[in-house]
């Protein structure tokens, strides 16, 4: 699904140039679900910066489900990002003028689907997270792992190719964290891809492989047992 | 264009403009103000302009008097001082020679310029009215409104030599009784009896004149007061399309001709253009519309550059949002275009809000003057005008919804979700 080869990356600060990645390699096959583990500054949100199209990679190759992402003008890069990728934040990102339903709708305005269907599919992925009952309520009257839970509806709404975390759990605590990590395993198990960045071991070992980023550079890649997140629920 | 039709977009637009309602009401408000400003600027002008327009309807635009005065230089033979008489034959002399005066009226009259007014009675009434002779060329000039039944003095009359008058409303007034037929009744000037054909409605405009005048025809006045062909002064007016003051100047010249004046004595013909004076005054009513329209458009673009302000502190408040919204797909132009169309349909609002305004202030004023004297009449604002307005705010809403609109896409998604 997402396939990396020697990506660099780096960032001008005045004179000085900061190397970010040091050439990252890195193969993903469809329906994995990967943590992307390192402490701050290793270039993990870089990297899955890069992955969503929000940034470029300075050389290296990148190709997504067999598109090569190279070269994108700002256009091409929201099609494609509407077209391939779900986000999910750390700080949720919900638009706070809009009930729950219209934030899950919004990718889907952006792909000119019709209302009603818009609308339809948004209650739909709702239910998914168990927040039909919210959808109407504005983010401000959700609770933080409510919101994050929107915000994953939101991302899987467009039906995305691959689901990009930045740090999901990172403002919630640890209960609402393994209820957010028990959906995201759950949409997993549906067959989608999925990449969550975090700096938690635990969080990580939710997952079925773990990257480790250290200054730029891959450490270690290993297949893990997942932990369920239900049985800490 | 599909994207202004769309449905989603409004919802869009009107979801981020109800969002913050005060701010949205206060950037309103700005604008409203500036076409409000506009629309009463311009349409009071309008009204003045119009009220002017009324002032002189009853009046040839292009129309001056002419008077004899007393020479100033000696000349062939004569003397200075030598006191001048506009002559009937003269009038001939300026049409054969000047073919851009249109009509000319020579006048006589009784009761101005020192002579006593004549004494007007009948039966046991009486009172002293002011007294012209006039040929029928006269209400050419300056019309005369003649009440029904009634007209002003012909072509036969001044053959004839016909005892007949046209009185004034006030004249009416104080020598008929009410429900008398005032038409056909007689009336006695210095003695002699007059028929009254006609009673004209006064009008405060066109110079000199009142309620009380009574006209009789200029033949008629030549036998009652012996005055020959010596004419009071000529009521001239030229065609629309010609220079009055050159067209006074030819006449002075002509006269001076004619009655032997030396031709630089400026003093010897008295003349007053009132095609000059209106000229003038339209020039003044010109100038405060286009005052106005400058004042208008300044205060529009001032309340536009608002909305780009506001718009502006709105995008910055809103980059996350902006940036979420292009993790999600939007792309630039997408979010370009929705907040050229906030910029735009907020200036509309605000423009069509302060058109109505505008149009109730104006009727207001116009039920407030309509019963006193000052030349302000149906102050409307010319549809050309509204319509204009209208694109300006368009054009210039889009103009500033621009700046924000670049900030917005300038910067990258990444950027504006790390923002916090």
């Amino acid at each position: 699904m997402i396939e990396i080869k020697d990506l660099h990356k780096s960032y001008k600060m005045g004179s000085n140039s900061l190397h970010v990645l040091k050439g990252i390699n890195l193969s993903i096959e469809a329906g994995e679900l990967v943590a992307i583990m390192g402490s701050s500054g290793s270039g993990k949100s870089t990297l899955l910066n890069i992955l969503g199209m929000l940034d470029e990679a300075d050389s290296g190759e990148y190709n997504l489900d067999g598109v090569p992402i190279k070269n994108l003008n700002e256009t091409k890069a929201a099609k494609y990002r509407n077209k391939f990728l779900g986000f999910v934040f750390q700080s949720f990102n919900l638009i706070n003028y809009k009930s729950a339903m219209e934030n899950v709708a919004l990718p889907l305005y952006y792909q000119k689907v019709p209302r009603k269907e818009r609308e339809q599919r948004a209650m739909k992925y709702l239910g998914q997270v168990g927040l039909k009952e919210w959808a109407t309520h504005l983010p401000n009257e959700l609770s933080g792992g409510q919101k994050q839970r929107v915000a994953i509806a939101r991302a899987m709404a467009a039906e995305p190719k691959v689901l990009l975390a930045d740090e999901p759990t990172g403002a919630l605590d640890s209960t609402t964290s393994y209820e957010v990590m028990d959906l995201i395993q759950k949409i997993n198990d549906l067959g989608n891809t999925i990449l969550v960045v975090t700096h938690e071991e635990d969080i990580a070992h939710m997952c079925k492989r773990i990257v480790y980023l250290k200054d730029g550079v891959i450490v270690e890649d290993k297949k893990v047992e997942q932990v369920r997140a239900s049985t800490y629920v | 264009m599909r994207f202004l039709f769309d449905r989603n977009t409004w919802q869009e637009i009107f979801g981020s403009i109800g969002k913050n309602k005060i701010r949205t009401i206060i950037t309103i408000v700005g604008v409203l103000w500036g076409i409000f400003i506009y629309i009463t600027l311009s349409g009071a002008s309008k009204g003045m302009d119009n009220g002017f327009e009324r002032m002189f309807e009853t009046i040839a635009r292009n129309s001056m008097f002419v008077w004899a005065q007393s020479t100033s230089m000696p000349n062939e033979g004569f003397k200075t001082g030598r006191q001048l008489q506009l002559k009937l034959g003269d009038v001939t002399m300026i049409e054969n020679r000047i073919p851009e005066v249109q009509y000319i009226a020579p006048r006589n009259v009784k009761g101005f310029f020192g002579s006593t007014p004549a004494r007007v009675g009948r039966g046991k009434e009486s009172g002293s009215y002011p007294v012209f002779g006039d040929f029928p060329t006269f209400t050419k000039i300056a019309p005369k409104k003649i009440y029904d039944g009634g007209r002003f003095i012909n072509d036969e009359d001044i053959e004839k030599a016909r005892k007949v008058c046209v009185i004034g409303e006030r004249t009416e007034k104080e020598l008929f009784k009410k429900g008398e037929k005032t038409i056909g009744g007689f009336i006695e000037i210095d003695d002699v009896f007059f028929q009254v054909v006609g009673v004209h409605k006064f009008d405060a405009s066109g110079g000199f004149g009142g309620d009380g005048d009574i006209f009789i025809p200029f033949a008629t006045f030549k036998k009652l007061y012996n005055t020959g062909d010596n004419v009071g002064w000529f009521s001239i007016a030229a065609y629309d399309d010609v220079d009055v003051v050159k067209v006074e100047e030819n006449i002075k010249n002509l006269l001076k001709n004619i009655h032997k004046v030396h031709p630089d004595d400026e003093r010897a013909f008295g003349s007053f253009n009132l095609g000059e004076q209106f000229g003038k005054i339209i020039g003044f009513a010109k100038g405060i519309t286009f005052l106005s329209l400058i004042v208008g458009i300044a205060t529009i673009l001032a309340g536009v550059i608002g909305i780009g302000n506001i718009l502006l502190i709105s995008v910055k408040e809103r980059t996350k949002e902006l940036g979420v919204r292009r993790a999600l797909g939007a792309t630039p132009n997408e979010v370009r275009s929705q907040i050229i169309l906030e910029s735009v349909f907020l200036t509309m609002i605000a423009g069509v809000m302060g058109i109505i305004l505008g149009a109730g202030t104006l009727s207001l004023i116009s039920s407030f003057t309509k019963d006193i004297d000052f030349p302000y009449t149906n102050p409307t604002v010319p549809i050309p005008y509204v319509i204009g307005a209208l694109l300006i705010m368009v054009v210039l809403g889009t103009l500033i919804g621009l700046i924000p609109a670049q900030r917005a896409v300038s910067i990258k998604p990444i950027d504006a979700l790390r923002e916090e």
